[in-house]
C-alpha cells in the first residue's frame, strides 16, 4: 500500500509538473504571439527598461564591487600557493565577465524586480483591475506581460556591461591597494586577456536571466489569487522559482557556450 | 420583454467551478436601450455572469448573442473590437493604481481608441465634470479618494469611450445611502442621455428601483422571475418575495461559498 501510495504522489507530482510547464508555455507564447499587432507600447517599454536597468543600478554596482573585491583576495591566497599571484586580474575578469556579473545581476534583479512585478500584477489581478483592462478593449498580454519580458531582455545585459566594469575595478582597487599591483600593468593584462566571447557569453546569459526574472514576476503575479495572501504567495514564488531557474540555466547556458 | 432584435440575447448558458455549478441553463434578453438590473444574493452568479458576456470567463455550454452575432468563442482579435462598444463600472472601481485619475478615465480613449493623449485628457476632465468632479481630482492618484470618488470616476471611466453597452458590478455596494443614491442618479442620467443599453447587478433594492426599467431574479443558476419595477411589488413568487423583502425565513438557501 506504502508504495502505491508513494507511487500516486509522484505521478500527481509529475502530473501538476507537466500542467505548471504547458501553463508557463501557453503564457509565453500568448505574450509573443500577440505582441505584433498594434498597438504597441513602446512607452511601457521604456518605463520598465528604466525601472530594471537605472534603479537596480545601485544595488547591482554594490554587489559587483565587492564580488570584484572578494575574488581578488580569495585568488590572491589560492594562487600564492603556485606562485601566480600575477595572474589575479586574469581571474577576477574571467569570472566577472563569464559568471559573477551576470549570476549576481540576475539574482539582485530577481530579488527587486521579480517580487515587485509579481506583486504588482497580483494586485491587479486580485482587485480585478486586469479584468478592467480586458473590459477597456486591451489585451493585458501586449499591455503588462511583453513590455516587461522584453525589457528583461534588453536591459540586463546592459546592467551586466556595467556590472562587469565595476567588479573588475573592485579587483582593480584591491590589487592595486593591497597587493600593490601596477595599476596600468592590471589593466594591461585584464585588456589583453579579455576575449569578445567572454563578454559577449556573459551578456546572453544575462539576457536570458532577464527574462527568466521578468516571465517568473509576470506568471506568478497574473495567476495569483486570494487576496492579500495570495499576492504575497505569488511574490516568493516568483522570487524563489527565477533565483532557482538562474542557476540551473547558468549551468546549462555555460555548457552550451563551453561546447561541452 | 423586447421587441425586434435584442441587444444581448442569452441562451442555455452553463458554467460551473470545479463541481460548484453556477449557471445552470441561463435565459435573458436585454433589449437596445433598456436598463435591466439582475438581482439575486451573494455568490447566485451574477459577476459571473457578466464576466461571461465580457469573455472573462468562457461558459461551458449555452449561446451569447451580442446584436445577433454569437460571441462565445470569438477570437481575441474580435473580442476587443467587441468590447470597444462596452463600458462597466466595477464594484471596488478596479482604478489602475499607478495612473493618474485623468489617465484611469482617458485610457480606453487612449489605449484602445487611439486618441492623442492630450485630447483624451479634455474629454476626461468633461467626464469627470458630469459626475461631479473637478479638475483638481483629476491629478489624484486613486489611492488618495474616498470610496463615492472612486465610483464616481469608475463611472466617468466607463462612459469616456461612449459605449453602446454599460455594466454596473453591484454600484452602490459599500457606499452610504445619500452616496448610493448619487451614483444611481448619475447612472440613471448616464444611461438616458447616452441611449445606451445598461446591464446591472445589485442586491441593493432601492438602487434597482431607481436604475432599472427590467428586473430579473437570478437563483441557482438561472431566471426564475423577470418583470418591470413595477411589477416586482406583485410578482407572485415567494423567492422575490422573500428576496426583495429581506426576509430571513423562506424558499431561498443562501449559498455560502463564493462562486
Amino acid at each position: 500500500m506504502a508504495a502505491l501510495d508513494a507511487l500516486a504522489l509522484l505521478g500527481r507530482t509529475f502530473l501538476k509538473f507537466l500542467e505548471a510547464t504547458g501553463r508557463l508555455a501557453v503564457f509565453v507564447w500568448n505574450a509573443f504571439s500577440r505582441a505584433w499587432r498594434p498597438p504597441f507600447y513602446f512607452r511601457a517599454v521604456g518605463q520598465q527598461m528604466i525601472d530594471i536597468g537605472y534603479y537596480s543600478l545601485p544595488i547591482v554596482g554594490l554587489t559587483a564591487i565587492f564580488a570584484g573585491m572578494v575574488l581578488a583576495l580569495q585568488s590572491n591566497i589560492g594562487l600564492a600557493r603556485f606562485e601566480a599571484e600575477t595572474q589575479i586580474p586574469e581571474i577576477v575578469a574571467f569570472s566577472i565577465t563569464r559568471e559573477l556579473g551576470p549570476v549576481l545581476a540576475g539574482l539582485m534583479v530577481a530579488g527587486r524586480i521579480g517580487a515587485s512585478m509579481a506583486a504588482e500584477i497580483g494586485t491587479m489581478r486580485v482587485t480585478e483591475q486586469i479584468d478592467a483592462l480586458v473590459t477597456l478593449a486591451t489585451d493585458p498580454f501586449r499591455y503588462l506581460v511583453f513590455p516587461r519580458l522584453l525589457a528583461g531582455l534588453i536591459t540586463l545585459p546592459l546592467l551586466v556591461l556595467v556590472a562587469d566594469v565595476i567588479g573588475i575595478f573592485g579587483g582593480f582597487v584591491v590589487s592595486v591597494q593591497t597587493f600593490e599591483f601596477n595599476p596600468a600593468n592590471f589593466i594591461n593584462k585584464v585588456w589583453d586577456y579579455l576575449v569578445w566571447d567572454d563578454i559577449f557569453d556573459g551578456l546572453v546569459k544575462s539576457s536570458v536571466f532577464g527574462f527568466i526574472v521578468t516571465l517568473m514576476g509576470c506568471y506568478q503575479g497574473y495567476y495569483s489569487r486570494g487576496g492579500a495572501e495570495g499576492v504575497g504567495r505569488a511574490t516568493t514564488n516568483a522570487v524563489v522559482s527565477a533565483s532557482i531557474l538562474i542557476l540551473v540555466a547558468d549551468y546549462f547556458l555555460s555548457a552550451l557556450m563551453f561546447g561541452v | 420583454m423586447t421587441n425586434g432584435q435584442p441587444k444581448i440575447r442569452i441562451r442555455n448558458l452553463h458554467k460551473s467551478f470545479g463541481s460548484n455549478q453556477v449557471l445552470r441553463g441561463l435565459n435573458l434578453d436585454i433589449g437596445v436601450g433598456e436598463s435591466v438590473v439582475i438581482i439575486g444574493g451573494s455568490g447566485s452568479g451574477k459577476s459571473v455572469l457578466l464576466k461571461c458576456i465580457l469573455g472573462l470567463v468562457t461558459p461551458e455550454e449555452g449561446s451569447i448573442q451580442i446584436d445577433g452575432k454569437e460571441v462565445v468563442h470569438i477570437s481575441e482579435r474580435d473580442r476587443e473590437e467587441l468590447l470597444k462598444q462596452f463600458g462597466m463600472l466595477f464594484q471596488s472601481g478596479a482604478l489602475f493604481d499607478s495612473l493618474k485619475v485623468w489617465e484611469n478615465v482617458a485610457f480606453g480613449l487612449i489605449q484602445a481608441h487611439g486618441m492623442p493623449r492630450k485630447q483624451a485628457k479634455g474629454v476626461a476632465l468633461e467626464m469627470l465634470a458630469s459626475v461631479g468632479l473637478d479638475a483638481r481630482v483629476a491629478e489624484l492618484a486613486p489611492a488618495e479618494l474616498s470610496g463615492g470618488m472612486r465610483k464616481r470616476v469608475g463611472l466617468a471611466r466607463a462612459i469616456a469611450t461612449s459605449p453602446k453597452v454599460i455594466f454596473f458590478d453591484e454600484p452602490t455596494t459599500g457606499l452610504d445611502p445619500i452616496m448610493g443614491s448619487i451614483i444611481d442618479r448619475l447612472i440613471v442620467h448616464s444611461v438616458k442621455q447616452m441611449q445606451v443599453t445598461a446591464l446591472s447587478i445589485t442586491h441593493d433594492m432601492a438602487s434597482a428601483r431607481r436604475i432599472a426599467d427590467r428586473v430579473a431574479m437570478l437563483y441557482n443558476g438561472e431566471i426564475i422571475w423577470d418583470g418591470s419595477v413595477a411589477e416586482i411589488d406583485h410578482a407572485d413568487n415567494p423567492h422575490v418575495d422573500q428576496f426583495i423583502h429581506g426576509k430571513a425565513e423562506g424558499p431561498i438557501q443562501m449559498q455560502v461559498r463564493k462562486p
